[in-house]
């Protein structure tokens, strides 16, 4: 069981590092704290985005080969989201014209934090790792995209995927 | 057995390749380079096949007068291709299956270390020093084999 807690730690432990050492020099404006936030989670999504490409090299070591989009992403929302966040994703919705909607309705990393819309501000934060997860899981597997995650009450959450078609 | 092995890119150029006769390297070069359109010719035909005929693993992809080409494919469009002596009749195509596991195992290694970036020539020592083991593997096998026949003549 405490294996669980590692991971929620270690990631907690990395958002609060990325932003202390983006808080060195004194806040000036509330302009420029924004700015700051927003390097801050590029920072963040970058670090999941190496992370998700190790990771999927790992996972589909001894899987078939994938038919299709829809394929990779149901196995990113059962295998993928089973073997980090222990659960598989409550909802996967799609538009068939590369949108991917995926909810998670008890996800993870916010499940400790509030039930609710306390803190609601801080949520995009810890949302930004696993973005970066997503995208970089199907980048190794051929699929560029943009990943945004929303939340309206937590610990519910939705990631929403758009495929970029070339 | 392995006398050259090469791992190609995504976007397939070489990430690593590597061939034991040194003086002819080109020719491998060249071998694994047209291996990569029978390469795309099979997995475009596997797409539609079966869940259990989707399998990594290529089989041989053509077979020379002197050598034999075997491909596999990772899930992540990374292309091995490993050129096989094909005086060699001993391989077995499960032998060149677990061959390819074993690089992929390497690969995969590789990938999940932070120092590598990915898309990058790989220069791993470990993954160098496996490729070299598969490759004397063979090497010392080969006339191990030979003796063999000449006890059997």
């Amino acid at each position: 069981m405490a294996d669980e807690a590692l991971f929620l730690l270690l990631h907690n432990e990395m958002v609060s590092g990325v932003y202390k050492s983006a808080e060195q020099g004194e806040v000036v404006s509330a302009a420029k704290a924004l700015e700051e936030n927003g390097r801050c989670i590029t920072k963040l999504e970058n670090m999941g985005f190496r992370v998700g490409q190790g990771l999927i090299e790992r996972f589909t070591k001894d899987t078939a080969r994938f038919k299709d989009e829809l394929d990779i992403m149901k196995f990113i929302c059962k295998d993928f989201w089973t073997t980090v966040f222990k659960k598989q994703i409550d909802n996967l919705r799609t538009n068939h014209q590369g949108i991917y909607v995926l909810q998670d309705n008890k996800f993870r990393l916010l499940t400790q934090m509030s039930a609710g819309k306390q803190y609601l501000e801080h949520a995009s934060k810890y949302l930004a790792f696993t973005c970066g997860l997503i995208r970089g899981g199907l980048s190794n597997l051929g699929i560029k995209s943009i990943v945004t995650a929303e939340v309206s009450s937590m610990p519910a959450c939705k990631f929403q995927v758009m495929i970029q078609k070339l | 057995m392995a006398v050259c092995v090469a791992v190609i890119a995504k976007e397939n150029y070489p990430l690593y390749i590597r061939s034991i006769p040194t003086e002819n390297e080109l020719k491998f070069h060249y071998m694994v380079h047209t291996s990569l359109d029978v390469v795309d010719e099979k997995i475009s035909a596997m797409g539609k096949a079966l869940v259990d005929q989707r399998e990594l693993y290529l089989g041989l992809l053509y077979p020379t007068e002197d050598y034999k080409v075997y491909g596999y494919v990772t899930n992540s469009k990374v292309k091995f291709v490993m050129v096989v002596d094909s005086s060699n009749t001993a391989l077995r195509d499960n032998e060149i299956r677990s061959m390819f596991r074993k690089l992929h195992n390497s690969y995969t290694d590789v990938m999940c270390n932070p120092f590598y970036n990915p898309g990058d020539r790989i220069q791993s020592r470990a993954f160098d020093s496996m490729v070299t083991s598969m490759m004397i593997q063979v090497l010392s096998r080969a006339p191990c084999c030979r003796a063999g026949e000449a006890l059997w003549a």
